[in-house]
């Protein structure tokens, strides 16, 4: 059967969602959007230039992925709103991933405006995915609010540092019923592989792709990645030794012993 | 809290001192480091340091590229008047200065931003001298309205403002500023700017941190290097950013590191700031603020820019005039002399054979 995932009305087989900052050349972006098998790609539409044709990132998105564009750069969620308002009076559809951040060390998504600004495009028919910093309470109110989707955090965006949050993705996958998607710090396609073992629906990278030698190649890494690391899920991971090998069942292994009633 | 009590935390400072026992292991011990404070900023400006340069621009490059990608975001400046009230020595708009001064009018402005907006640019940097009369607030925010029917990100470099009129800008469509404190050293400044309202040392320091509480998006500062030792005032430029960006989280704060050329007021430098020196600082400031942006100018030659641009800088400019009208009436009575008098055309192209991908936008005005 086939493993498909449904993000609002859309169903989906990519797991690997993709991003479009970074990338030396915007001619390179195609090609390592077409490597990974992306089908969602997001933009951030403060780079979006619909006055300079050639320049204009939004030509590069292959026309058969759903476009979505970002709020980067969006401090409060009235400048969030704001943004994903332009995106669709430019023609960029219905989709919007919420980033509203106020942290300009580490770039840390402010949860409460990103919750403030779901509930207002959800209302207004976006398919809303918000960047978040993975917390539990968070995550539920975004689910009232109206997302399609949770994107918590790995670790600060464009760090390369992985699944820093392990601990909390674990919880937000577990508890929440919309796909999480875990969105930024994943450094590496073995990052990609361990969160989708844990069990998010999909991934999100950006830099990692971007900055790398060769974009296409290491985009076509991370889909092999998330395949590995879906496919490992789907077939049931054994359990973990946390102290090496044990005997199977030394505590209660006299149950079968026969002496007991 | 303002920025001169946190710098009255060093004044004690013996730089002499301190750098007198920087040795190479300390400089080594900074390099390793993950994330570095104030000490170990000034350990990687010392002297001892520049023997370290090609490791310090190895990981200059590396967390430039991490944090910002393969790309360059490009402006360009344009004067719109150079009237000016003050008495700065080493400024060619010196209100004593013999030059022509102009204003431009509305019309102007707009023949200069149809000229600057065919090359792709969305970015815009309006300067002006100072001059209640001739550049007042009113004056610069209308120049704005006219401004944003071509640029989605207007940033001004003009004189210092109060918050309730940095306030005024932001809600006209203002979201970058930038000045430039010249020297931090107060006792020097006072000895440079003899009169005009920028000889109040306290209220142009304090600037930055108004347009900060204001909700300016962009905040640029920097020390104009030639003044004073360039590594206290490298170090004074690195900890006011720090010390914005923390108390203004939302703020991005950026840094210039700009070097005196030759101007109409022929002031020489006091202090000469060769290229190892500007390399160890920029360096030296990527290191410490991975994130903050550092923007060049075309004061500096073709040859130290092609460099630059992969050692930590972000933003570079091109097609630049430092004159009045400069993009429609070409060069005269400028501020300074440039040296890079390269389009925004040759620089991208010059950013492309060097791997990094020109950005000619990257904010879409709200307002």
């Amino acid at each position: 059967m086939e493993d498909l995932f449904t993000i609002g009305n859309k169903q989906l087989q990519s797991r690997l969602l993709m991003g479009t900052g970074k990338f030396s050349c915007n001619k390179d972006m195609p090609k390592a959007i077409e490597a990974a098998a992306a089908q969602i790609v997001t933009v951030a539409l403060r780079r979006a230039d619909c006055a300079y044709e050639a320049e204009n990132i939004l030509n590069y998105i292959p026309k058969n992925c759903i476009l979505m564009p970002n709020t980067s750069g969006a401090r409060t969620a009235e400048e969030a709103v704001r943004i994903a308002h332009m995106a669709r009076a430019m023609g960029c559809g219905d989709w919007i991933k919420i980033e509203v951040i106020s942290d300009n060390r580490y770039l840390l998504p402010d949860n409460q405006e990103t919750i403030k600004a779901t509930e207002i495009l959800a209302k207004e028919g976006f398919i809303v995915l918000p960047y978040m910093s993975p917390d539990l309470m968070s995550a539920k109110r975004l689910v009232d609010a109206g997302a399609a989707a949770v994107m918590p955090l790995g670790s600060p965006i464009g760090s390369n540092r992985g699944l820093q949050t392990v601990e909390l993705l674990r919880i937000l996958i577990d508890e929440i019923d919309l796909p999480i998607i875990v969105d930024a710090g994943i450094g590496r396609p073995s990052e990609a592989a361990a969160a989708m073992e844990m069990g998010a629906a999909g991934v999100l990278v950006n830099t990692a792709i971007a900055i790398a030698t060769e974009p296409a190649a290491m985009a076509h890494a991370f889909k092999l990645a998330v395949q590995a690391g879906r496919s490992a899920y789907l077939a049931g991971l054994g359990r973990v030794m946390p102290n090496g090998a044990a005997a199977s069942s030394p505590l209660t292994g006299f149950l079968r012993d026969g002496e007991v009633l | 809290m303002s920025f001169l009590q946190e710098m009255e935390k060093y004044k004690d400072l013996d730089l002499p001192e301190f750098f007198s026992k920087i040795k190479d292991q300390d400089v080594l011990s900074v390099l390793r480091k993950e994330k570095l404070n104030r000490c170990d900023y000034l350990t990687l400006l010392s002297p001892r340091a520049e023997h370290h340069l090609e490791a310090m621009a190895q990981r200059a490059r590396k967390l430039t590229i991490q944090n910002f990608g393969n790309v360059m975001q490009l402006f360009t400046p344009m004067y719109i008047a150079n009237y000016c009230d003050n008495l700065c020595v080493y400024c060619g708009f010196n209100h004593d200065n013999v030059l022509e001064r102009k204003q431009l009018t509305m019309a102007e402005i707009e023949a200069e931003a149809q000229k600057i907006s065919e090359t792709g640019l969305k970015h815009i940097l309006i300067l002006t001298g100072e001059s209640q009369k001739y550049s007042s607030v009113d004056y610069i925010l209308s120049a704005v309205q006219v401004l944003k029917k071509f640029f989605t990100s207007i940033s001004v470099e003009i004189y210092s403002l109060t918050e309730a009129e940095y306030v005024q800008a932001v809600q006209s469509g203002v979201d970058g500023m930038t000045m430039f404190q010249e020297v931090y050293d107060s006792s020097i400044y006072k000895e440079l700017h003899l009169a005009g309202p920028k000889s109040i040392y306290e209220f142009r320091l304090d600037a930055p941190e108004r347009a900060c509480r204001a909700g300016m998006r962009n905040v640029n500062i920097g020390a104009l290097l030639g003044l004073n030792d360039w590594r206290k005032e490298a170090f004074f430029t690195g900890v006011h950013a720090d010390y914005l960006q923390h108390a203004y989280k939302d703020v991005e704060v950026a840094v210039s590191t700009p070097r005196m050329r030759p101007c109409a007021a022929g002031f020489p430098p006091r202090v000469i700031v060769n290229d190892v020196n500007l390399v160890q600082y920029i360096t030296a400031y990527r290191i410490f603020m991975p994130r903050s942006g550092i923007t060049l100018s075309s004061r500096e030659s073709r040859m130290m820019r092609d460099h630059l641009v992969r050692l930590g800088v972000t933003k570079i400019s091109g097609g630049v005039t430092t004159a009045v009208g400069g993009h429609t009436k070409g060069e005269d009575s400028s501020q300074f002399d440039i040296s890079d008098t390269r389009s925004i055309a040759e620089m991208a192209q010059m950013l492309y054979s060097e791997g990094y991908q020109p950005v000619y936008k990257d904010w879409q005005g709200l307002y």
